[in-house]
């Protein structure tokens, strides 16, 4: 019983998927008579030349890639510090910002739009590639982990480098960053996952076709700029292109992923 | 003294970056609109200078109290954001837990299959169910293998209480409340609303599903033994030993629910644009559209404020009941 359960909702939580890779196979006519069946008939790859020669994709993905890489550094430096400063250094308003931090989680994304919209217009950064990658550079649930991490490590070994005369950064950098390891690859993970997929921050940030991300110019196809029939199967390539990454990282790192939210849990 | 002073410089240079960035980019933003909120800026150069009109509470007055377009659409994108909140946190809630109990202990496949979807980007997901859900689809082409005419799901604006009951008594279509008529309110969720709602659980539930999963290998076995000993059937043990050792996640799980089903945006940008017949359109995606596409900032930022309200009066109504609950 529990077995065919079990099977059941793998199919129901996997098929789309197989949908997905099926169709992008497909031709036009074929996707629309049979959406289920997972063999394309006749296979062809007609799909993929039209993402790769009648859209922009090739520009979308040197976007995206451009804007995940330094968004990624930027949060594993940045994060890191911060969090290390949080856990580690007698400042004063530490505790202050602490609870800054706890309170810039809670606000909710989608309220601040028009917000960060009004800014980067007013800094004169509104269509630029400062404007996509800037705002997402640091963010509090980054901090939060680290610091959280940085406690759970033991002083001792900081502290024999510091009598050693390594001042604070010197500390950070040789000694603390290297036993890091596990925490700096869930951070590069989820910031990786986080920007590939970021899809709202494009839409106040740009408006120049020339500057649009992977998620943004899938978003466009969609809606319309497209012409001519649903076709389904060019959209489904598109898509399945910007699934790829993040489905090749979660293979690998699965663990990583997992660990994260069940600390999440905890501290819950 | 010295090392202190270096330790306080230390300190505030390591913090500066996150600092810099998340107050240009989270603070000042929440400052500036809030007087954005006050004005009728169209777009056109700076809102902080002379030439832009203040109008007070203006653009609140038009969500609530001045019957007009404005108040309309944005009674309708709470009426479906309430339908769409009183849907997707029960649904995506029992299922984490039901798919939680059946994979704990099991082999690691499964809970890759159903957490995998969580971290896809939503665009792409939503492609995928635009396709699943058009026309000549596969859920409209499995509904015809079970006999059913399935409908044309991002075009049909009907509520699916409407669909059950069909039409509507006079008397709740002649008076109404705050803009719509009471039929309005009632007619529940568009069938398009539905497609989305499924989207949205069968993504979700794979997160909670793993809080779920690490809360259930935290309750000792020696519980559920000693329960088995005193002969409790596995139904008991579930509703009076398994279940209210969840209750921590069960808060967190909700708490995080509600929040986020408050925020839904990427999935109707992508897939309906709060058509058909405005019954997708949710606050978060009214703001955007009220702003980018209608240039009135001031209604859309003012639209922002009170989103931000809901979901913080939510948070805290949930956590005051929660805590009545455990007294």
């Amino acid at each position: 019983m529990r077995r065919l359960v079990l099977i059941v909702f793998s199919v129901v939580f996997v098929y789309p998927f197989v949908i997905q890779i099926a169709n992008a196979f497909k031709t036009d006519p074929d996707a629309a008579a049979n959406p289920l069946s997972p063999i394309p008939h006749p296979a062809t790859v007609a799909a993929f030349e039209r993402v790769f020669l009648g859209t922009d994709m090739p520009l979308w993905l040197g976007n995206s890639l451009l804007v995940t890489v330094v968004v990624t550094l930027g949060r594993v430096l940045l994060d890191s510090m911060a969090g290390y400063a949080l856990a580690r250094l007698r400042f004063r308003g530490r505790r202050g910002l602490f609870a800054a931090v706890i309170a810039v989680m809670a606000v909710p994304g989608v309220v601040l739009f028009i917000p960060k919209f009004l800014v980067l217009n007013q800094l004169g950064m509104y269509n630029s590639y400062l404007a996509l990658i800037l705002p997402l550079i640091a963010d509090a649930t980054g901090v939060f982990v680290m610091k959280q991490f940085f406690e759970s490590v033991p002083r001792s070994v900081e502290e024999a480098a510091r009598i050693d005369g390594a001042g604070t950064f010197r500390v950070f950098w040789s000694v603390v960053l290297p036993m890091s390891r596990p925490a700096l690859v869930t951070l590069t993970i989820l910031s990786f996952q986080g920007s590939w997929n970021e899809f709202p921050h494009t839409l106040v940030a740009v408006q120049d076709p020339a500057l649009f991300t992977l998620p943004r110019g899938l978003a466009d196809l969609v809606s319309g700029s497209l012409g001519g029939g649903t076709q389904f199967p060019l959209k489904l390539a598109a898509a399945l292109l910007a699934t790829i990454p993040v489905a090749v990282i979660f293979v690998i790192f699965q663990r990583h992923f997992v660990r994260d939210l069940n600390e999440g849990a905890e501290k819950g | 003294m010295r090392s202190r002073t270096r330790e306080n410089l230390a300190g505030w240079l390591f913090v500066a970056p996150v600092v810099v960035i998340l107050g240009l980019f989270l603070l000042l933003p929440i400052l500036m609109a809030l007087w954005v909120s006050l004005t009728a800026w169209n777009g056109q150069g700076s809102p902080f200078t002379g030439g832009v009109p203040f109008v007070g509470v203006d653009n609140y007055a038009r969500l609530f109290t001045e019957d007009g377009l404005a108040r309309q659409d944005f009674m309708t994108s709470i009426r479906n954001n309430l339908y769409y909140v009183a849907a997707v946190v029960p649904l995506q809630t029992a299922l984490a837990l039901f798919l939680a109990l059946v994979v704990n202990r099991r082999k690691a496949f499964f809970r890759t299959a159903f957490y995998f979807p969580s971290v896809t980007s939503s665009v792409a997901i939503s492609v995928v169910f635009l396709f699943i859900f058009s026309n000549s689809g596969a859920i409209n082409q499995l509904l015809a293998f079970a006999g059913v005419d399935g409908p044309q799901w991002f075009s049909d604006s009907r509520g699916v209480i409407q669909l059950l009951i069909g039409e509507p008594p006079a008397a709740l279509t002649e008076h109404g409340m705050l803009g719509l008529t009471w039929w309005d309110w009632l007619a529940g969720p568009s069938v398009a609303m539905c497609a989305i709602i499924t989207l949205v659980v069968w993504t979700t539930s794979g997160t909670f599903m793993l809080m779920f999963l690490a809360a259930l290998q935290n309750i000792p076995k020696a519980l559920d033994e000693a329960a088995m000993i005193d002969g409790a059937t596995r139904r008991q043990r579930f509703w009076r030993v398994t279940l209210p050792q969840l209750k921590p996640t069960m808060f967190l799980v909700l708490t995080l629910g509600l929040i986020g089903s408050w925020q839904v945006f990427d999935q109707i940008y992508v897939m309906s644009q709060g058509n058909p017949a405005k019954t997708t359109l949710t606050p978060a995606y009214l703001s955007y559209r009220t702003a980018f596409r209608d240039f009135d900032y001031g209604a859309g930022t003012a639209i922002s404020f009170v989103l931000f309200l809901i979901i913080v009066l939510l948070t805290l109504f949930q956590r005051w009941a929660m805590r009545e609950r455990k007294a």
